[in-house]
């Protein structure tokens, strides 16, 4: 109840933001942070049960590029491009989910066939230079009249921050269903033991391809949002292995087991980058990396629920003094 | 109610059940005694499907199961407690029970049975918030019956329920199957702990090195002269 009324100040102050008379930056920054929340959230949709995916740019790029692709070349708008594209996506999740499930490839074996996964769609983007501009990356056709709803495209930053705004609330929603069906429980207990719960009745193949698909369809579109935000797409930016990890990181930053997790993930390191960008600029290559994967290890070492997480558990152990104390009953 | 026809099964190259048949009749408790290692466990997942038998077939009510999944098993009134219980630690008491009623079926009588088992256990009730993993060896037995018993299954497949647990405990699980038996259900239990386990079930079927080499009401094994020498060290 009570978090219901804060969900909703949350929302309504959200809202007015564009309001408020920020400058381009900062709702750029707002904007990237509701595009990669969102992002995060689908990975995080499969990661909590244990499926972690190291190559999730695989759907970005899909997203991305078959959204782009269908607009520049057919005309056809975002509107049929991206749900062509969450097929896609989903199809593809089919395609490798279900052997991978069916024979029990779990844990870093599982990792290393979304690895593959990501790196075989970046090197298809790069390999298909003709129709995708390779390396060198892809521009979406602006309409000539800069805003064009069937089109996707908003000339005005704060209309864009709403599309996202919107979109970032769906990935919380579907968070918050999967966290209250029973496809939950059946991938808890599979994450746990994959005997024990098909013993009791869960379909684990089932279950688990449920869930890849569904986050999936969402990084799609995710990836085709970043496309028509950006309006310029590249194989690296979308579907390159720095994207697919950051991902994870972001994740286990922000907390892998919360609703708000993966978006304070991105609130984090948005604000990293951002803050090595301002203070190191370009000069040092490579740096960003290097303390991504620092903060990695740290992380998991010392906070492995992440920030939320944390601070949850710190605001029940204020609640509750002596948790040891709690008789039973 | 249950028929399991000349088994074979293994692991890999390695067999582990030679041409086992049994049966188990509606209303019975039946018993499958011998030492580590003789199959025993092999035989319960081979039932539920958890592993594949090299030839041979297993029969519940008439239906044969070779070509069921392992997760449509409990749909056919099978409820397998697994060895060392297998409960998912993470989950807590309550939320492993319901993992118990998971099929549809038993999703929409889930209060009922939720009711049921907190009756037989109480304690569980007590539990019901606590993760299971944080539980002592009795209590999460206890749990793991009570999550077999929630899909309400016609058979209950027991799986070494004294496995690990400390000398009075292994009284309390005994004195539970026996109050289980008492419900109407119909049981199959395997366990070492053959003087225990006899005074709880009808009849049992000794298993050594994957073949049956004798079988008969419990108060006859008890008394057989090779049983009280090789396990009951009289």
């Amino acid at each position: 109840m009570n978090t219901r009324i804060l969900g909703g100040i949350g929302i309504a102050a959200l809202a007015v933001v564009p309001l408020l008379g920020l400058g381009n930056y900062h709702l750029h920054i707002l904007i990237t942070v509701l595009i990669w929340g969102f992002v995060y959230t689908s990975w995080s949709i499969m990661g909590r049960f244990g499926m972690v995916s190291l190559g999730h740019g695989a759907f970005l790029g899909v997203g991305a590029y078959v959204a782009t692709m269908l607009w520049n070349t057919m005309g056809l708008s975002p509107w049929v491009g991206i749900p062509v594209a969450m097929l896609v996506s989903m199809a593809m999740a089919l395609l490798v989910g279900y052997p991978c499930f069916r024979f029990r490839i779990v844990g870093h074996y599982f990792a290393l066939v979304t690895l593959a996964l990501g790196e075989v769609v970046r090197l298809t983007i790069v390999g298909l230079r003709d129709q995708t501009g390779g390396s060198l990356g892809m521009t979406v056709t602006g309409v000539p009249e800069g805003t064009s709803l069937l089109a996707l495209q908003f000339g005005d930053r704060s209309t864009f921050f709403y599309v996202a705004l919107l979109v970032w609330l769906g990935g919380l929603v579907i968070w918050r269903l999967v966290d209250r069906s029973m496809l939950r429980y059946a991938l808890e207990a599979s994450s746990e033991d994959e005997d024990a719960a098909a013993s009791v009745g869960v379909n684990v193949t089932r279950a688990k391809l449920m869930i890849l698909m569904i986050s999936a369809a969402m990084t799609t579109l995710g990836g085709a949002l970043y496309a028509q935000y950006q309006m310029y797409i590249n194989p690296e930016t979308v579907s390159g292995i720095a994207i697919s990890l950051q991902i994870v990181f972001a994740v286990i930053a922000g907390g892998l087991f919360t609703q708000l997790g993966p978006t304070v993930g991105a609130v984090f390191t948005l604000l990293l980058a951002e803050t090595l960008r301002v203070t190191f600029g370009h000069d040092i290559h490579g740096l960003d990396g290097t303390i991504y994967g620092l903060l990695l290890v740290l992380f998991i070492i010392y906070m492995p629920k992440g920030i939320t997480g944390s601070i949850m558990a710190g605001l029940t152990r204020r609640r509750r003094p002596t948790p040891a104390a709690a008789p039973a009953e | 109610m249950l028929e399991v026809r000349n088994v074979s099964a293994g692991y890999g190259s390695f067999r582990a059940l030679f041409d086992v048949s049994l049966e188990v009749r509606a209303g019975e408790a039946v018993g499958v005694i011998g030492p580590n290692g003789a199959g025993k466990t092999t035989l319960l997942r081979v039932i539920s499907k958890i592993i594949a038998p090299t030839s041979g077939s297993v029969v519940m009510e008439g239906q044969d199961l070779s070509r069921v999944p392992a997760h449509r098993v409990v749909e056919m009134g099978i409820a397998h407690v697994p060895e060392h219980r297998r409960l998912f630690p993470r989950l807590t008491v309550e939320e492993n029970l319901r993992m118990g009623a998971f099929h549809p079926e038993a999703r929409r009588r889930h209060a009922e049975r939720l009711d049921f088992v907190y009756e037989l256990f109480p304690r569980m009730k007590e539990r019901r918030l606590q993760m299971a993993g944080t539980m002592s060896g009795g209590e999460q037995q206890m749990c793991a019956i009570g999550r077999g018993l929630m899909s309400g299954p016609k058979l209950l497949l027991l799986d070494e329920p004294s496995a690990g647990l400390a000398p009075v405990i292994v009284q309390q699980v005994f004195s539970l199957v026996r109050r289980i038996r008492a419900e109407g259900y119909t049981v199959l239990i395997v366990e070492q702990n053959i003087q225990q386990v006899l005074q709880v079930v009808d009849r049992a079927y000794l298993l050594e090195v994957g073949t049956i080499k004798q079988s008969g009401p419990s108060a006859e094994l008890l008394a057989s002269p090779e049983i009280r020498r090789a396990y009951l060290g009289l």
